[in-house]
């Protein structure tokens, strides 16, 4: 548009939004809600976790570190996080290897209507009620549940196969909630590798699996990343799965937190735990972020 | 011995046959360009020899040996894509000796053949750059570096000039006719660009839905096409369409030599002439009794390109083509009675 429309007789109001406005009025909304809604809070539990005590009531407001020395002061605390650090490890890596192969299978073995479906599908645990999700698998796992009877059709007397109440069934619901992260991300990153490329690798002598750990796997590396980060982060903060499914031993960070907000009443632990998990998360954001960098440069 | 054997190739994708019955040697060491159309089956055929289809029938042999059942990484063949293909994550060196990799060939003797091949095609120094690094012509040196370097027993090339622009194409022409020469390889050539595979080819198979309708040296397919689709697509004709008379073909009235075997009398018969093979003069100019045939003709229009011209002529109801040289810089008018005059070897007897 030339300058100087407006000296052509147009009148001044009809003139364009400066850009930058335009940009503005674009952004606003989203990001005063984001402030209003996550960062109010969350400034407020931030200050919360260097009180004494709950500020309920008429007690008087002590400001104190205390909280966040509860790593050292509670040493059962570093058993709770090493649970739940390798609850995270655990779910992330199946959930890498199950979902990067549905991804492969879907880019190279699908095309158009077979295609959409089966990514449809992948979405159904986003479709579930969380609750109901976690709750249905405790009739398949548990002792005499659905998959002890399916599997004494076979061989009525089986032993028990239930596991509800471990680690293992904890992981087993945290992957089916989290695994479709895995699966489009991956699915993301496989689609735009180009066919010619697999071809030339195979045309120089490569078998299935130098294909695949040569040229698949580093070249999807950043959707591989991006999954992990998806799913370890709230995987490690989780509550849900493992208190209905972990029972006893689903004692995780995420419990703890949760037991200090709704059962001890203890608000300013539960912040500085949660904001430790959140420096610890920042951390591993940190240290992923320049192998995401690197990745995205070559 | 011979490098590529393809014997009874057949390919069908449902009720589409794509190809059918083809029965071609590809000599060791000779330069193949597979002209055609898309549509016309030559990638099919060039992904069949390469592994990557499997046909429904006939066998693909490569230096002697059987390869109809071998899977692609167990071919020993280089091969160049369209689209480069290189892989992104790699260095041009590690590009490059991805392949000796594959064979069990590491360290110093690998990085000596990967710098050899690099310096072959003009790169030598490159070796640690990315891809990302390179332009369009640069990629496609190295893709063809990284497909040498494992001395294939045959190098497909798979419309591999086609992506880049004019100039850079003309130069890798030189360059690709240049490696061929000092490797040796067998190569196979993928192309629907007729002027790269006159310039680059020992021979030249012409594909037409699905057969090759003529294989033979560039020149021999140009003078001589076979079938009318051959000379229409490789190069410009006219077609004369006519009844054989007494050794010649009566067309438009008049009677049009030719050195190839005629039918019968009575018979009809196409001719094929190049447009230029053709000389054309006024009607009222003296004419050069050498050549033997000729024919009336009016000029209907002139296109004008500097160095040359093209004339648009009808003779009765004939539409006819003739280029020529701009050598007297003044154009014969539209509408202008001339006479076109021929050889009898130019008239080239071509099925329908």
């Amino acid at each position: 548009m030339p300058p100087e429309v407006g000296a052509a007789g147009l009148p001044a109001t009809r003139r364009r939004m400066p850009p930058w406005l335009a940009t503005a009025a674009l952004l606003l909304p989203s990001y005063a809600w984001l402030t209003l809604a996550v960062l109010l809070p969350l400034t407020a539990m931030f200050v919360f976790s260097f009180l004494h005590a709950t500020p309920l009531g008429n007690k008087p407001v002590v400001w104190t570190l205390e909280q966040y020395r509860a790593f050292h002061d509670q040493p059962y605390l570093l058993g709770v996080a090493w649970t739940s650090l390798a609850i995270g490890l655990w779910t992330t890596g199946i959930c890498a290897v199950v979902g990067f192969a549905a991804a492969l299978a879907l880019v190279r073995a699908t095309a158009g209507r077979t295609r959409e479906t089966l990514l449809i599908l992948v979405l159904l645990p986003f479709w579930t009620n969380g609750l109901v999700r976690v709750f249905s698998w405790t009739m398949v796992i548990r002792e005499g549940g659905f998959l002890d009877v399916f599997v004494r059709w076979f061989w009525p007397s089986a032993p028990s196969l239930g596991f509800l109440y471990t680690t293992p069934a904890i992981v087993l619901g945290l992957v089916h909630g989290y695994l479709p992260y895995m699966v489009l991300t991956c699915y993301i990153a496989l689609l735009s590798i180009d066919d010619a490329v697999i071809e030339a690798a195979q045309s120089l002598g490569a078998r299935w699996w130098t294909v695949l750990f040569k040229i698949l796997v580093p070249l999807a590396a950043p959707g591989l990343v991006t999954g992990a980060i998806l799913i370890f982060v709230p995987v490690i903060g989780a509550f849900m799965e493992p208190r209905i499914l972990g029972g006893r031993v689903g004692v995780t960070m995420g419990t703890v937190i949760e037991d200090q907000f709704t059962q001890a009443f203890n608000w300013p632990l539960g912040s500085a735990l949660a904001f430790t998990m959140l420096a610890v998360v920042l951390a591993v954001f940190a240290t992923f972020s320049g192998v995401l960098r690197r990745s995205a440069a070559t | 011995m011979s490098g590529v054997d393809v014997t009874g190739v057949a390919k069908s994708y449902g009720a589409t046959r794509v190809l059918t019955d083809i029965t071609q040697s590809f000599e060791s060491g000779t330069f193949t360009s597979l002209l055609g159309p898309s549509g016309s089956g030559k990638t099919t055929l060039l992904r069949i020899v390469a592994g990557f289809v499997a046909p429904d029938e006939g066998s693909v042999r490569i230096a002697g040996a059987d390869v109809t059942g071998v899977p692609v990484y167990a071919r020993n063949i280089g091969m160049v894509f369209q689209s480069y293909a290189l892989f992104p994550h790699m260095s041009v060196a590690a590009n490059v000796g991805f392949g000796l990799g594959r064979r069990g060939i590491r360290g110093k003797a690998a990085r000596a053949q990967v710098e050899e091949a690099l310096e072959m095609v003009r790169l030598p120094g490159f070796g640690a750059r990315h891809p990302k690094q390179l332009s369009g012509g640069q990629q496609q040196r190295v893709a063809l570096a990284r497909a040498i370097v494992i001395r294939p027993d045959v190098l497909l090339l798979d419309e591999p000039l086609s992506a880049l622009d004019r100039r850079l194409r003309q130069e890798m022409q030189v360059e690709l006719l240049r490696i061929q020469r000092e490797s040796g390889l067998t190569t196979i050539f993928v192309t629907h660009d007729q002027e790269e595979a006159l310039t680059l080819s020992d021979k030249v198979a012409i594909l037409d839905r699905g057969r090759i309708v003529q294989m033979g040296r560039p020149a021999e397919v140009y003078e001589r096409p076979r079938t009318k689709f051959a000379a229409e697509f490789l190069g410009d004709a006219n077609f004369l369409t006519g009844i054989v008379r007494a050794g010649r073909v009566e067309i438009a009235g008049a009677a049009i030599a030719t050195e190839d075997r005629l039918p019968p009398d009575g018979a009809t018969v196409t001719l094929a002439v190049r447009p230029e093979k053709i000389a054309i003069r006024p009607a009222d100019a003296a004419g050069s009794g050498a050549l033997e045939n000729s024919l009336p003709a009016t000029v209907a229009s002139v296109i004008y390109t500097g160095t040359a011209l093209t004339y648009m002529l009808r003779s009765g109801d004939l539409s006819l083509k003739v280029f020529a040289q701009n050598s007297d810089g003044s154009p014969l008018a539209e509408g202008s009675a001339v006479v076109l005059s021929w050889a009898a070897r130019h008239s080239v007897s071509v099925e329908g």
